[in-house]
């Protein structure tokens, strides 16, 4: 009857530590709504792979050989292989975001751009700390706010943290109402997070709304062609919402599309979190550099914002540079709050919610820039 | 380390680069198409 208690001897203090890496993540998820959809699969797929000899990884069983696991299969096949399930995941993705905001007031993606420079100044802190180029490269992109981006550029990058890389985007992505006001407040003052901003937006014709996904990976595709996978299949999904013939797909990409996919990614991310590679100090380093990140971004979004009131006669509120990250709606709300905080008749959603759709524009673009760039510097 | 650091900062500047140059090109084609654009067909706010 030695195979009754075989599984409980063999658990290590290290499986036991994941056990309360996974609860603490479905607590999030369930009691805290943090990103519920990604921290619940991710928490339970965290118990159910370091459950000792578990049965869902591949192992060699006696007499029998080689077992294929689900999660390792899902693992292998959705994200290692072929990179499948985050850029599925951009088609629904796209098909959400509505850029009329965004293309009303096109001074608004300049701030996408800007708060990219979070990425890159935690990949210079990475690599002080002794991480090798790819892992920095992989940590940076944290920074990008977008879970699916930081997947892939792991990924594609072959980073051995992939794991604590996902759970860092995901955990920091649900915590942006927590770290974007503290780090805003520490680089603005009450007197410019309480400047107005009019809110005169140009009509925007369908055939723009149209053109612009088609344009967008034109662009993005020459001058960056290894970001062509993530823009792509992004502006697909937003063509496919705005052509105006294709409601029953866009709304299959979604909703269908997207919880399908959001429901195994979690468990197959999990396949990165056993305990031997997850339990380190490189992990709790990974954890607070993409902390470090999302600071680094909302700061430098604030700051270009400041720079550009320099150059203009109409001030721009710096917070909505803050907005320029890819955590949609998230970051435009708390531009929104505390603008209304500072000043209670300062309304700067519709500017804060259109630098956050160029967040995720520059964010994809940023990922697929730092895969570009990474080979030749390597 | 130092390489790697180095390197980053080279990674830093030109990825800074390459994100504004695709950011402005689409910020200058939008606005093109805004400015083309009829305010009177196939409207839609």
């Amino acid at each position: 009857m030695e195979f009754l208690v075989e599984g409980i001897l063999a658990i290590t203090w290290k499986q036991v530590f994941m056990y309360i890496i996974g609860a603490i993540l479905i607590y999030l998820a369930i009691k805290k709504n943090l990103e519920p959809s990604l921290l619940l699969p991710m928490g339970f797929g965290a118990i159910l792979v370091n459950i000792p000899f578990s049965g869902v990884l591949n192992q060699t069983m006696p007499g029998i050989g080689e077992v294929t696991g689900i999660i390792d299969w899902l693992f292998e096949v959705g994200i290692e292989k072929s990179e499948a399930m985050p850029i599925l995941l951009f088609v629904g993705i796209g098909a959400m975001i509505d850029f009329g905001p965004l293309l009303a007031n096109p001074k608004l993606l300049l701030f996408g751009a800007a708060a990219q420079f979070g990425i890159f100044a935690t990949i210079t802190v990475a690599t002080l700390l002794g991480f090798n180029l790819t892992d920095a490269a992989s940590i940076g992109i944290i920074g990008a706010a977008d879970g699916p981006t930081s997947i892939l550029v792991s990924q594609i990058l072959g980073s051995n943290y992939i794991g604590p890389i996902a759970v860092a985007a995901y955990s920091y992505m649900a915590l942006v109402p927590i770290i974007q006001p503290i780090a805003i407040k520490l680089v603005t003052t009450k007197k410019e997070r309480a400047i107005r901003m009019k809110y005169n937006p140009k009509s925007v014709t369908k055939r723009t709304k149209i053109l612009f996904p088609i344009i967008v990976t034109i662009i993005a595709g020459l001058v960056a062609p290894a970001s062509i996978a993530l823009v792509g299949f992004l502006m697909f999904g937003n063509l496919v919402r705005e052509c105006g013939v294709l409601n029953s797909l866009s709304d299959t990409a979604q909703n269908a599309l997207v919880n399908l996919i959001t429901l195994l990614l979690g468990l197959t991310i999990s396949a990165s979190m056993q305990a031997e590679t997850f339990v380190s100090l490189q992990t709790f380093l990974i954890m607070a550099l993409g902390l470090l990140a999302f600071i680094f971004d909302t700061m430098a979004g604030v700051i270009f914002a400041k720079i550009l009131n320099l150059f203009s006669k109409e001030k721009v509120n710096p917070m909505v540079g803050a907005a320029g990250i890819s955590a949609f709606p998230m970051s435009a709300r708390v531009v929104q709050k505390m603008g209304l905080e500072a000043d209670s008749q300062n309304h700067l959603l519709m500017h804060a919610v259109g630098a956050n759709v160029s967040g995720q524009i520059a964010s994809v673009v940023a990922g697929g820039v730092i895969i570009s760039l990474i080979p030749k510097l390597l | 380390m130092m390489i790697n650091f180095f390197a980053s900062l080279e990674l830093m500047w030109k990825g800074m680069a390459a994100i504004f140059v695709v950011i402005i090109a689409i910020y200058i084609i939008v606005n093109i198409m805004q400015n083309l654009g009829s305010p009177y067909c196939d409207e839609e706010n």
